[in-house]
């Protein structure tokens, strides 16, 4: 009773401090600067609030973070856009939605989708802060629980959702998440910094892959490719059927599954160390396992789009508690948002264990501040989703060159390195394949995603257990068998034999029909001689360092996967599922233009910023597209190509960021935008 | 990477950058440059997140405002290879009208010092305008830190230890050497990714020894020990004029590890594992974040920086809003920056061959 004691007259001034029309005006700001940025892919809240942090010092704290709370909180909304109209998975938190939401936008669906993404969105912000403002008072005894274990737990029961995304073929799913662990596994090992499929003599896999380029290779490259050689419109349908209303009813009609989703947004979002990475996925599957009629699963299932995102606003709520009470961001952005705090007034707010007792209404400002921007984020958003869903009418060649040069930019604001590029092209050429040969690309997603936790949590609950058990086995027993623990191992349990017993019914890659076995087949040797290679390659690190356990565990299974894979492709007819190749049958294959031409392209933008710079690279690149491949007047090519660059340069200039060089820049001096 | 780098603000137009040139010129003799309309860009080898970034975002709108003609001053984030990429690439920048600044940390420093295969860069080519010294403290829970006979700790050297580590090399070199001295067995369980996680491990009982650098220690552990769930241990200390270890000026009651290992049995504050941890200690603690001009900077330039960062020192305000940000700890400029420069990138050969060794046996760690 003492604490809602305490809790009430700060919740009130915390309202009293909100509902300023200053405030309120800093909020909207924000807002608006959040959505601006939250629509590019791979920018996300770290762009923003960096934007954000020379204002900051000194300013009044409450203006302050209505304005960044704004900012932050409105990414995971408007990254919704790219991931439904373009299939490009803005950030973590939208990975999921891809995958019907992108389905919905090619069957013209596309504002249909995007409102019931949006209504999901606010609800779950809304759902997410209430939920906080009784929990934050009791977090940190309940989220200390959450020891190494219990996260290991938690990474796995993620990974478990493989299951339900694993396609037709289980064991294909499984290789598929092997290999995305793999991925995620190059570079410098956490433990004692053993390199793995990396060297230092070429170091820029020594620092890893990062998940904007893989996400972007493996889910955009695919689609966007896909859409160019048919050379239509990304929807099928000439007009946009379902107007945001009927988003919103569809998002009604499921309301229990967005307060579900919510809740598991929340609370995966409070334990530190995990965030978002896994949340989207988690209520994805829970949205296919409380779905009767699974079969549209992958191909445009509203259920889809709400779940995610009824989640992944949640999920920021969820995140001010590790944020707040402990002072450890969840994610980057809540990193600078720790870091600004402190720049704030006279620096009076200090983030961490004292939050609630010195700041309680500072802390319920925020809480609320983060709801209140959801409001206003999703009118906006929703308000804008009719308009800008005609894009998805537009011709995609007009289209196209425009998403090459913005995932380009995002990949290389990862490393800041022209090869991020070339990763981002050879990732998205192992995305392009999996998808014509019926690999499940969000079961490697998965794996890529969690790998990292994955490996960490295994060596670190294993050091710590083995330490335990030196002490007494009761002692070892207590620390990994908690009652936490033991409900988590059984939802997975259950959740991955219902899952596999579905996923049959769930084409995360639509239906694909089969044909003649020599490619699919070169493609699994393909993989299975990198997954063969990994494991030699972990193998030869010394047996003392924890470096090599996981990825040889892991290659090991993955090895015996593809074993099996190769067995059943010798006995199975060319008919069978296994064989599944899109080249064969179906839009691909009655595609205007070739893969390889079209792939050119995109190799040629990059071989050309190897040689002249991003910007000059992406002048000649987008004339070049316009006048020869879209086939528009050189008058019209023009000003498209003007219009880009000066987009691009804008955002750029606003942001403060780099584009990468090439080696006419190495020997002359040419000026900004072209150095 | 272009070898050459303007502020892109100033490329804006041509005539902008020859006025600039011209007034380069003409400062420089009379020594300040004047920076108006330009951009200074502090590059930080780290990602937005760590704690040079806290370090460089209090720093950046004070030095905007300090610096003749008040230029914008831009922190820019270059991650990767443990802070060797970053410290590379400004290892290939040439001076040209100081608006390339270099934030670099402890862990710039140790690979430097210890000879990791990464390092291409060399603390010597560059011009130091500012040190910025830290502390660190060590703490346990109560039930050990009672087991402590005043500063004696030899009754904790049956204890099993579980320490969350960022990494061998990193500065979890100096607690871990430390506690060794001690006689004290701590397993360190690695793939900690910031101090933070360390915290946290110590907070759900499953470490039960931590550090943290002084400013987290203050936010994050000081309301522990006021809760009851923490008891200090003793600080790394802070050095005199002289180079002597005393105690840290912002926390004055904490006694220091040095005090601690002539408490303890079997710990010797002499010999070479002493030099060695007191050698890594000044690297990591007391000169920890350093701001730098690049190779070929001129005197003007350095004068300029100088100033300006002297000026942020004089600041009426200075003590108020720095000590939550920073702790009670010198911002060292001209010729104490030049000495912390010294003593914080180099180790006798001596002090590196025994840590390169101690790393090598206890973690397996080789840096050949």
């Amino acid at each position: 009773m003492d604490v809602i004691m305490e809790a009430l007259p700060a919740l009130g001034s915390a309202w009293g401090l909100i509902l300023q029309p200053v405030v309120l005006g800093y909020l909207v700001l924000g807002v608006l600067m959040g959505l601006c940025i939250g629509v590019f892919p791979g920018l996300g809240g770290i762009a923003g609030l960096s934007l954000l942090l020379p204002f900051m010092f000194g300013m009044d704290p409450i203006l302050g973070l209505a304005l960044m709370v704004g900012m932050v909180a409105v990414v995971p909304t408007s990254d919704t856009f790219a991931s439904v109209l373009m299939g490009i998975p803005g950030s973590s938190a939208s990975q999921a939605t891809v995958l019907d939401g992108f389905p919905m936008a090619k069957k013209g669906q596309a504002a249909r989708a995007l409102s019931a993404a949006f209504a999901s969105s606010l609800f779950g912000g809304l759902v997410g802060a209430s939920f906080l403002t009784v929990f934050i008072l009791v977090a940190r005894p309940i989220v200390l629980e959450f020891r190494t274990p219990e996260l290991l737990m938690i990474t796995i029961f993620g990974l478990s959702m493989v299951g339900i995304l694993a396609g037709r073929i289980a064991i294909k799913g499984v290789v598929a998440a092997g290999l995305g662990m793999l991925v995620g596994t190059i570079g410098e090992g956490a433990s004692s910094g053993d390199l793995r499929m990396s060297s230092y003599d070429f170091p820029y896999l020594t620092d890893g892959l990062k998940l904007v380029i893989v996400g972007l290779g493996i889910f955009a490259i695919p689609e966007i490719i896909s859409l160019l050689r048919q050379d239509r419109a990304i929807s099928a349908e000439p007009q946009i059927g379902g107007g945001w209303l009927e988003g919103v009813k569809d998002w009604f009609d499921n309301i229990w599954l967005s307060v579900r989703c919510s809740i598991i947004g929340v609370i995966v979002g409070v334990i530190p160390g995990l965030g978002g990475s896994v949340v989207d996925w988690i209520a994805y599957g829970h949205a296919v396992q409380t779905t009767r009629d699974k079969s549209n699963f992958g191909k445009g299932e509203v259920r889809g789009v709400i779940g995610p995102e009824s989640s992944n606003n949640a999920k920021e709520g969820g995140g001010l508690v590790p944020t707040l009470l402990f002072g450890i961001p969840g994610s980057g952005s809540m990193a600078i948002f720790i870091g600004a705090i402190a720049l704030l007034g006279s620096g009076q707010i200090e983030v961490g264990p004292a939050m609630l007792k010195n700041n309680l209404d500072i802390t319920y400002s925020i809480v609320w501040l983060l709801a209140l921007a959801n409001v206003v984020g999703t009118i906006i958003c929703i308000a804008a989703s009719g308009g800008i869903a005609k894009l998805t009418t537009i011709r995609f060649a007009l289209l196209a060159p425009f998403l090459f040069m913005i995932i380009s930019f995002a990949a290389f604001q990862s490393g800041q390195n022209l090869m991020d590029l070339a990763a981002l092209l050879g990732i998205g050429f192992l995305g392009i394949m999996m998808r014509r040969f019926d690999w499940s690309r969000p079961a490697f997603l998965i794996g890529f995603v969690l790998s990292n936790p994955a490996e960490t949590y295994a060596n670190q609950a294993l050091q710590i257990a083995q330490s335990r058990f030196r002490k007494g086995v009761g002692e070892g027993i207590d620390y990994i068998f908690t009652p936490i623990v033991i409900i988590l191992l059984v939802i997975t349990v259950i959740s991955v034999v219902v899952g596999l017993r579905q996923a049959k019914n769930i084409l995360a890659e639509g239906d694909v029909k089969s044909g003649s076995k020599r490619a699919p087949f070169v493609f699994l040797l393909i993989i299975t001689g990198y997954i063969a290679y990994a494991f030699y390659d972990a193998a030869s690190i010394p047996a003392f360092s924890r470096d090599r356990d996981f990825p040889m565990f892991v290659a090991g299974v993955s090895l015996l996967g593809c074993l099996a894979l190769i067995v059943r492709m010798m006995l199975k007819p060319e008919t069978d599922t296994i064989f599944a190749d899109r080249e064969l049958v179906g839009e691909d294959a009655d595609a205007t233009h070739g893969l390889w031409p079209t792939l050119a392209w995109f190799a040629a933008l990059l071989g050309l910023t190897a040689l002249l710079g991003f910007i000059l690279a992406l002048g000649l690149f987008l004339f070049s597209f316009m006048k020869l491949r879209a086939r528009i007047s050189a008058v019209y090519a023009l000003v498209y190509t003007g219009f880009g660059i000066a987009f691009m340069s804008t955002m750029a200039w606003l942001l403060n960021r780099d584009f990468p060089p090439g080696l006419l820049q190495e020997y002359t001096q040419l000026p900004w935008p072209f150095n | 990477m272009s070898t050459l780098k303007t502020t892109r603000r100033v490329a804006v137009g041509l005539v902008a950058a020859a006025a600039a040139t011209f007034s380069l010129q003409a400062q420089a003799e009379s020594h300040a440059m004047d920076m108006a309309g330009k951009t200074v860009e502090w590059i930080i080898p780290f990602s937005e997140t760590g704690g040079s970034a806290k370090w460089a975002n209090f720093y950046a709108p004070l030095l905007s405002e300090a610096l003749p003609g008040q230029p914008t001053v831009v922190v820019k984030f270059m991650p990767g290879a443990g802070s060797t990429k970053g410290a590379n690439f400004f290892q290939d920048q040439q001076f040209e009208d100081g608006t390339t600044i270099f934030g670099s940390s402890g862990s710039t420093q140790f690979p430097f010092l210890l000879g990791d295969p990464r390092v291409k860069y060399d603390y010597a080519d560059w011009n130091v305008v500012l040190a910025s010294g830290t502390g660190g403290v060590a703490y346990l829970p109560p039930e050990l830190a009672a087991q402590m006979d005043g500063m004696d700790a030899s009754a904790l050297q049956d204890v099993d230890f579980i320490y969350g580590n960022q990494g061998a090399t990193r500065l979890d070199l100096v607690p871990t050497l430390a506690w060794e001295m001690l006689g004290l067995n701590v397993e360190s369980v690695m793939g900690i990714k910031g101090r933070g996680d360390g915290r946290l491990m110590f907070e759900r009982g499953e470490a039960n020894i931590d550090y943290q650098t002084s400013s987290s220690y203050l936010s994050g552990v000081t309301p522990l020990v006021e809760a009851g769930t923490a008891v200090p241990m003793m600080t790394w200390g802070a050095l005199d004029d002289d180079g002597n270890i005393v105690r840290d000026p912002t926390f004055p009651d904490i006694p220091t590890f040095k005090e601690v290992c002539e408490a303890t049995e079997g710990c010797e504050t002499s010999g070479e594992k002493w030099d060695a941890w007191k050698a890594f200690f000044i690297a990591g603690f007391p000169a920890q974040k350093m701001v730098f001009l690049p190779n070929g900077a001129s005197d003007a330039a350095i004068a300029t920086f100088t100033d300006a960062f002297e000026a942020i020192k004089a600041r009426p305000d200075f003590v108020e809003i720095s000590e939550n940000r920073l702790g009670k700890y010198p911002q060292m400029t001209g010729p104490a920056a030049q000495k912390a420069l010294e003593s914080g990138t180099s180790v006798s050969p001596e002090a590196k061959e025994f840590v390169v060794n101690w790393l090598q046996e206890k973690y397996g760690v080789s840096l050949n």
